[in-house]
């Protein structure tokens, strides 16, 4: 190596070090004191350290805890699929079926909701999910209802306002992914005999997966450590993860449990991610 | 075909639109619940959040945070960037790795190991300390959304650069930067956009002074107001228009 090429690598590693030492205090460091922290017990009000699997044992032995895990899992896989089934179509839709000068501005419109904050989005979900709320009361004044049926603070209600973000984040993926599609697969499969709907299901869809799969693992990120949206619509009949946690912060000042819980969770994404790594091009920023 | 598409598109956008629609129209309500039947116009939910000291203070704390934030996060993932963008280094890998990292875990599990640490050292919650924890959120964005739009012509014209005697500070200011500015803004607003929204970490992290999806968030447990549906709209409403600006102006493609 030439002195010239180490004089560079030197100015090279100075230009990246801010941003690993920022790293490594305020995320790694932090991340193994909150792992620490949940091998800790909380003793009338004391933190004691204790080095043991004490929290972890009871998170999957204590039947109310246990439950948080299945309802995370079941909301978070439940609205990945709707969300990839409603944003599939309407991706193509614009990529295809829309003259190009109007895409931009059609994907511009798809996540328009995206610029209202997110705590007023769930929000202005409850408005409408509500007993008293639009849809309720359009439903009963058009006559599709005799009375208000309770969609607010119910599962479904949660399933809505997540599918509702996450169609945004799919539609922009997976549509991503479609412009960049030569048009000459189509033209292939056309020339060796298929029909439209064959194209679109061998050809088309498969070619997807990467936008499917990006889009899929941040949505199961975002949905599965999100508080707000559980919290807003929800309600507290389940508690999903996050809404442990944040019971644990709050009223009983348990960080221990809550650190353990937060471990559990990030294990989960992890476990998401293997299951994606090799659609996801995330590796390849 | 198209027909059945152009359906599918009314369907979903309906869907897309209607709690927008819902919260913009009940804000103009005039009684005091934002339901049916709509009573309006009123404007006087916007006059009552306009004049609610809490939550214009709030409104600019978040704003404080957002630009700081952003600008740390911006000026660190440019700078790594740029070294690992320009040569090899052994275990640059791994570096990029750990720098992407904090984009793949959920932002409640960043607020709880901040919290944590801050409270073995010492550091009380505060306006400081939710800002630190946006610049760990927003450095993976800048430096991922940097390091693609790095390519060699501009590697090629730094090494020009510095052919032609410029120091390492004028070639960054004066060559590097001036090359990247559309994904230095667009890394810039992201980034600003996630810290104004971002709920958690601010709620864990802020005592006293607050940002302003916490401070909607306590409007919130008071029940349905039309001033939540004000201040949401309000929001609703600079964003966009900010966003059109830029669409506009920065971001608008060169006719050829």
């Amino acid at each position: 190596m030439s002195r010239i090429e180490r004089a560079e690598q030197r100015t090279a590693l100075t230009f990246v070090a801010p941003a690993l030492l920022w790293t490594l205090a305020f995320f790694l460091v932090p991340f193994a004191a909150m792992v620490l922290l949940s091998l800790a017990h909380l003793e009338g009000r004391e933190v004691v350290q204790a080095y043991d699997l004490g929290n972890y044992v009871k998170i999957f032995t204590d039947p109310s805890l246990l439950k948080g895990i299945f309802v995370s899992l079941e909301i978070t896989m439940t609205v990945t699929v709707i969300s990839v089934l409603l944003a599939w179509p309407l991706a193509w839709i614009i990529a295809t079926q829309v003259p190009p000068k109007y895409q931009r501005l059609a994907i511009m419109l798809a996540v328009l909701p995206f610029w209202t904050s997110y705590v007023v989005r769930s929000y202005a979900w409850a408005l409408v999910l509500g007993q008293n709320g639009v849809l309720m009361q359009g439903m009963i004044g058009i006559g599709l209802l005799d009375a208000p049926i309770q969609i607010m603070a119910t599962r479904t209600a949660t399933i809505i306002g997540f599918v509702h973000f996450f169609v945004m984040l799919l539609t922009l993926t997976i549509y991503a992914n479609l412009i960049q599609l030569s048009p000459n697969y189509a033209r292939a499969a056309a020339d060796l005999g298929a029909s439209g709907w064959q194209t679109l299901r061998l050809v088309i869809l498969p070619l997807t997966l990467p936008g499917i799969m990006t889009g899929a693992f941040l949505t199961f990120v975002l949905c599965i450590g999100d508080y707000i949206t559980p919290q807003i619509l929800g309600g507290n009949n389940e508690l999903s993860m996050p809404q442990l946690i944040m019971l644990q912060l709050g009223r009983r000042g348990d960080f221990p449990m809550a650190s353990a819980l937060s471990v559990v969770l990030m294990a989960l994404v992890t476990l998401a991610y293997a299951a994606t790594a090799r659609w996801l091009k995330m590796d390849r920023v | 075909m198209r027909a059945l598409s152009y359906a599918y598109l009314v369907a979903i956008f309906a869907f897309i639109f209607l709690p927008v629609v819902v919260l913009v129209l009940f804000s103009f309500q005039a009684g005091r619940l934002p339901v049916p039947p709509f009573d309006g116009p009123s404007l006087k939910w916007y006059a009552e959040v306009l004049a609610d000291r809490g939550l214009m203070e709030a409104l600019r704390n978040s704003l404080f945070v957002a630009l700081i934030s952003s600008t740390i996060a911006l000026t660190l993932g440019f700078l790594a960037a740029q070294g690992l963008a320009r040569v090899h280094l052994p275990g640059s890998v791994i570096m990029r790795g750990l720098l992407i990292a904090p984009m793949t875990v959920s932002y409640l599990i960043i607020a709880l190991g901040l919290l944590s640490m801050f409270n073995v050292i010492g550091v009380r919650p505060s306006l400081w300390a939710t800002g630190v924890g946006h610049v760990v959120i927003n450095l993976p964005l800048c430096f991922a959304i940097l390091f693609a739009a790095m390519g060699d012509h501009q590697k090629n014209a730094e090494r020009a650069a510095r052919d032609l005697g410029a120091s390492e500070l004028q070639v960054v200011a004066l060559v590097t930067a001036p090359m990247l500015k559309p994904a230095l803004l667009a890394a810039f607003f992201l980034s600003v956009t996630f810290s104004w929204d971002e709920f958690i970490i601010a709620f864990l992290l802020t005592r006293f002074d607050v940002t302003l999806p916490v401070e909607i968030w306590s409007m919130l447990r008071s029940g349905l107001s039309p001033a939540t549906n004000a201040i949401g709209s309000l929001v609703f409403l600079v964003s966009i228009a900010i966003l059109i600006i830029l669409e506009l102006t920065v971001f608008r493609k060169p006719k050829s």
